[in-house]
């Protein structure tokens, strides 16, 4: 058969299993993304069928697939919105990473990753899955609860500290000294808050750039100037995603409205690619020896969310079942707990198994974030009982 | 003629803005609003004032309905106010009932001052008031009109808007 032919056979069965696995997903009420891993795990390296002649597509589909989810992170909030979010929450920001980068970072140095292993463990399991996370207090409707903006809050301050974490990983993997680390995080602390004042106060200037009443014109402007963005980013050791998500918070208004209905499903796509193509080079056969140690790391950082989400939501004065709501609501990781992992399995710095650990990792949290945020009200209910019935009823 | 509540406006980073007050029975009411312009009714639940026990999306038409249904007495009260020095005038509300004679006539058709000596002095339409409005204003099914008369008058006018 012809290459090309072979190509797209393979793709359209990779797409249309994807398609698939996304409805099964939606149907039993999880993520798609933990299918997505398994579907990518099961071709591949070391799977049953392994893909070929279209590698060079699919890393340049997952490269645009994690550009454009940042792109639409930052195109959801508002540099104003940032602004207070951040006022509001540093403390529980700064408490959530304590306490939820810490596990992470102690098992890589456990397992003898070395100081680089354990700041990109730290960050698998310190960033919650906001995209998760939005959904399933959509879903379950919690958008109008007391506690649902201390959760988002939250997760604008994880975001934030997102866009100063990857520069200072993609430094450190890149195996620069410290002063070139430096250098990076400096520019990119600079880039952050010149875009913050940029988006502040002439927001509306960079949204004319790119905003057009065309719809095709503006879907090219908008994705040009985010790979563009992305590139440049990247070749200043910033970091491609962070460059794509300074670019969607300095877009405002009605243009990063149109900007998001645009390019959702062509994030959906390449994000689905992005997903599929880390579990293709991640062998599934080393999954089974670290799953013991993902299952423990689950365990410690549930507590550790929730005991995050409950603090933050006692400070803003909120019931102890809308405390442990809002705890159980952060549990969730995903997206971004993939893109540390694979930002640190191109580099090749780190152990191999890291990959397996957050894949297993992402596998658990994915499916118990949404869960532990449907039970934990039932839960609460049936401990209180507990407590205050006498034993003998 | 509205005494202030406290209504509480907290953003939701991402999604838009939760506008809220306490009722005097206990419980939280209000509207979250999304960044795509989409509404929701929310109400807190009895024993959680932190959660909700419903959040209902509404369109913008049926946003300004329940608007008008709960405003309409706040306006028809304001005006009586207005007329009250006046006696023997009073002031009423009436509904054009969508598919009835006048949905989609104008306020001209209906000839109501000629007939009856009251008058139309607003009109309610999904939530907005159009104050005096003139013999070529357009009914629709839904509307509220606020007419100001002698009680005969009223009752005659009643009898028109009614059915025809």
């Amino acid at each position: 058969m012809h290459t090309t032919a072979i190509a797209l056979i393979q793709l359209g069965a990779v797409f249309f299993g994807l398609g698939l696995l996304g409805r099964l997903a939606w149907r039993i009420g999880i993520s798609p993304i933990p299918l997505y891993l398994l579907g990518g795990l099961a071709f591949g390296h070391g799977g049953l069928i392994p893909l070929t002649g279209i590698e060079e597509f699919t890393h340049i589909a997952s490269e645009i697939g994690v550009i454009l989810l940042l792109l639409l992170l930052g195109l959801e909030y508002s540099a104003a919105e940032l602004m207070t979010g951040l006022k509001r929450s540093w403390m529980a920001g700064v408490v959530d990473i304590v306490l939820n980068a810490t596990p992470g970072a102690l098992a890589a140095l456990v397992l003898g990753w070395g100081p680089v292993g354990a700041l990109a463990m730290a960050g698998v399991t310190y960033i919650s899955s906001s995209g998760i996370i939005a959904k399933v207090l959509g879903d379950l409707g919690r958008l109008g609860n007391r506690e649902t903006p201390v959760v988002l809050s939250v997760l604008v301050f994880e975001d934030l500290a997102m866009a100063v974490y990857l520069p200072i990983l993609t430094a450190v993997l890149a195996g620069v000294s410290f002063l070139g680390g430096l250098t990076a995080v400096g520019i990119s602390l600079l880039a952050i808050t010149v875009v913050l004042v940029i988006a502040l106060k002439y927001g509306k200037y960079v949204s004319a750039v790119v905003d057009s009443p065309d719809a095709e014109v503006f879907l090219l402007k908008v994705l040009g100037s985010a790979l563009l963005v992305a590139g440049l980013a990247s070749q200043l050791q910033v970091s491609a995603a962070v460059g794509a998500f300074l670019l969607g918070i300095a877009i405002s208004g009605s243009t990063a409205e149109n900007a998001t209905r645009m390019l959702e499903p062509l994030r959906d796509l390449f994000a689905a690619m992005f997903f599929v193509v880390f579990g293709l080079n991640t062998d599934p056969a080393s999954i089974p020896p670290v799953l013991g140690l993902a299952v423990a790391l689950a365990v410690v950082t549930t507590a550790t969310k929730v005991a995050t989400g409950w603090w933050a939501a006692k400070r803003q004065h909120i019931g102890k079942l809308g405390r442990a709501r809002a705890g159980a609501a952060l549990v969730a990781r995903g997206e971004f707990s993939i893109v540390i992992a694979s930002l640190t399995v191109a580099s090749g710095a780190v152990d191999g198994r890291l990959a397996a650990l957050a894949t297993a990792y992402v596998l658990l949290m994915a499916v118990l974030g949404p869960v532990a945020a449907r039970v934990v009200e039932p839960l609460a209910k049936l401990v209180r009982k507990r407590g205050t019935e006498p034993a003998t009823a | 003629m509205i005494a202030d509540m406290n209504v509480e406006v907290t953003p939701l980073p991402g999604i838009g803005t939760r506008q809220d007050f306490m009722i005097r029975a206990g419980r939280r009411i209000g509207v979250i609003t999304y960044r795509d312009g989409k509404f929701e009714l929310i109400v807190s639940s009895k024993d959680d004032p932190d959660d909700c026990s419903a959040s209902i999306p509404l369109t913008p038409t049926e946003a300004g309905t329940l608007a008008g249904l709960l405003g309409a007495p706040q306006l028809v009260a304001h005006l009586r106010d207005q007329h009250s020095d006046i006696t023997g005038i009073s002031t009423k509300q009436f509904p054009i009932v969508p598919g009835s004679d006048f949905d989609g006539r104008t306020l001209g058709e209906t000839e109501l001052r000629t007939r009856t000596g009251a008058s139309i002095v607003a009109v309610v339409r999904a939530g907005a008031v159009s104050p005096s409005p003139r013999p070529d204003f357009v009914f629709a099914g839904g509307d509220l009109v606020v007419v100001v008369g002698t009680a005969d008058g009223l009752g005659q006018a009643a009898d028109i808007l009614g059915g025809g």
